[in-house]
């Protein structure tokens, strides 16, 4: 089954999408430092690209597609826990802020390991943090590739593995030739079209059901359970919740992908000009959507699977050409995700294992086609994996989330404003964090009624905290003052 | 030397982390306070349930406008550049 009606905006849209690639390859190849160019798109990034890459890499597959799903089968209870990500838009942005960008202009750091490296001037915590970003990002990566994959195939009708190819196609192209300003400007597009599709969607999703006090009605006539905030089986207790907040909203300062646009944007206008833009967004966007999921209930119910609630419904309330752009925003939202991931991997293998530790001596040539062949071979891998899919997307992609976030929250947060933070701390810190996560996610997810990633967070603040002090006292590091 | 923009960068630091505590603290009082009653005696604001109205709507918009003054009023521009620096 074909949809040309849908297909056609989503084939506008990818010609744009190449069409910024091939531009920006431009700006690659006449740029004077490959690698901040290639890897930081030159720190350019004024407020309005900023705020949009900011939002469309945190928003993913899950904020379009899984989210509105379980709030379909949840109740406005998922949506409350959906809010807890509005800090993302300003609470990264105010707390790396300003530091992050002079310090890391001052150490000419690319990759947030650079920065690391230069703090804490320790091999063992860049193979931790290299390690770490390339088994968690690979991981998430998958799981959107999966997730692209099948929006496509559910789409066009085109066979799993034909989309996939499709998909992978369109985003190594750009990508590898573009580079991180290929990515930024992508986000911007991509970004646009997640904020103006969720909105489209709602407006036609009200007027579907017949106004919200109707949609209201019926679902408290289904089950009063769905207007509360505890869920529909009252499992959301107000712990849980709130332990979501560590995970989705605060915590989102340790994820590498998102720190490292920090380093990345022009002038103080420009962060300021973020903040606002990107809280908005944010804001737009997962109220919205998650609410779209809630709304489906009675416009479009006895859905089975919950990952389809999205696509069915538009295709239902959305005229073919409007279904068609709203459609384009999960597309755009998991192209924008991976193209991140994809950059970031990639930089840390270049940057942070190739020239630190196999090449230190690589000239400009050679770093250049190392980084598009590194970039290329690890879009094919994710290729690779992507075909035999792995079932839970959401638990995959936050799996990454908290493991990454365990890692690097303390050792970024501390490593800026804490003079008295070591190496020691750091490494302590970092191990105990992944190790607890992933113990705690094997043996018991929901420890204490808590999210998985609440006691690996703060156990790896008291151990950063604790090491660091007990170290200072025994070696007598001196304070490390930026 | 303490470099002097960090102190205007540590303290956009915090003041991003009192804005967090509110955002927390409006979020968790109206859907809890509100909404923990009988759902079938639910007041009703604009279609919405209160708690959910108060909480995930008006509160939104609440600290988009905070988040809003707060910039234009306390944060200050400052050079990325240490070069540029020296010109201050």
């Amino acid at each position: 089954m074909m949809h040309w009606q849908v297909i056609v905006p989503l084939l506008f849209f990818l010609i744009i999408i190449f069409g910024i690639g091939i531009w920006a390859n431009k700006q690659v190849r006449t740029s004077n430092s490959f690698l901040q160019e290639y890897f930081l798109g030159g720190r350019e990034m004024g407020g309005f690209i900023l705020a949009m890459t900011m939002m469309a890499t945190y928003g993913s597959a899950s904020s379009f597609i899984g989210g509105p799903g379980v709030a379909y089968n949840v109740g406005l209870g998922w949506v409350l826990l959906a809010m807890a990500q509005l800090p993302a838009g300003y609470f990264v942005l105010m707390v790396l802020g300003k530091k992050f960008a002079i310090v890391s202009r001052r150490i000419e750091a690319i990759t947030l390991i650079d920065f690391l490296k230069k703090r804490y001037d320790s091999n063992i915590v860049i193979i931790i943090s290299a390690i770490s970003i390339i088994v968690f990002l690979f991981a998430s990566m998958t799981a959107q590739w999966v997730g692209g994959a099948r929006l496509i195939e559910s789409l066009t009708g085109l066979n799993y593995t034909t989309a996939l190819l499709v998909f992978a196609a369109t985003v190594l192209i750009y990508v590898v030739i573009g580079g991180f300003r290929a990515v930024a400007l992508t986000d911007a597009l991509q970004g646009s079209v997640m904020i103006i599709g969720t909105v489209i969607l709602l407006i036609g999703t009200v007027i579907a059901g017949g106004g919200i006090d109707n949609i209201m009605q019926n679902l408290v006539a289904e089950n009063p359970n769905f207007v509360t905030p505890f869920g529909v089986d009252g499992s959301l207790t107000p712990l849980y919740v709130s332990t979501f907040w560590i995970l989705i909203g605060l915590g989102v300062i340790g994820l590498p992908q998102i720190a490292v646009r920090a380093m990345s944007y022009k002038n103080s206008k420009s962060l300021h000009r973020a903040i606002l833009i990107g809280t908005i967004g944010i804001g737009t966007i997962m109220f919205g959507m998650h609410l779209i999921g809630v709304f489906a209930r009675p416009v479009l119910p006895g859905i089975e699977v919950a990952d389809t609630v999205m696509p069915l419904l538009t295709l239902q309330v959305l005229p073919p050409l409007l279904a068609g752009i709203v459609l384009a925003a999960p597309m755009a939202a998991i192209m924008s995700t991976v193209n991140a991931l994809l950059i970031m991997v990639s930089s840390t293998v270049v940057k942070d294992i190739y020239l630190n530790f196999i090449n230190p001596k690589a000239s400009e040539t050679q770093i250049k086609q190392r980084s598009f062949w590194v970039t290329t071979i690890i879009g094919m891998a994710v290729v690779v994996f992507a075909l035999n899919p792995p079932e839970f997307l959401i638990w995959l992609n936050l799996f990454a989330f908290g493991g990454l976030e365990s890692a690097f929250l303390w050792s970024v947060v501390f490593g800026l404003y804490w003079k008295k933070a070591n190496k020691y701390g750091a490494i302590s810190s970092m191990l105990v964090g992944i190790t607890m996560y992933i113990s705690i996610d094997r043996l018991s997810p929901h420890i204490f009624g808590m999210h998985t990633v609440t006691l690996p967070i703060l156990v790896s603040l008291v151990v950063f905290i604790v090491v660091s002090l007990v170290m200072n006292k025994v070696k007598k590091i001196e304070d490390y003052h930026f | 030397m303490q470099d002097k923009r960090f102190k205007i960068a540590h303290r956009e630091a915090l003041i991003g982390v009192a804005l967090v505590v509110i955002n927390f603290a409006i979020w968790y009082g109206f859907a809890y306070g509100l909404g923990s009653g009988d759902p079938l005696e639910y007041t009703y604001v604009l279609g919405f349930p209160a708690w959910f109205f108060y909480s995930c709507i008006a509160g939104t918009i609440f600290m988009i406008i905070l988040i809003w003054i707060t910039m234009t009023l306390f944060f200050k521009g400052v050079p990325f550049d240490d070069e540029e620096d020296e010109k201050l």
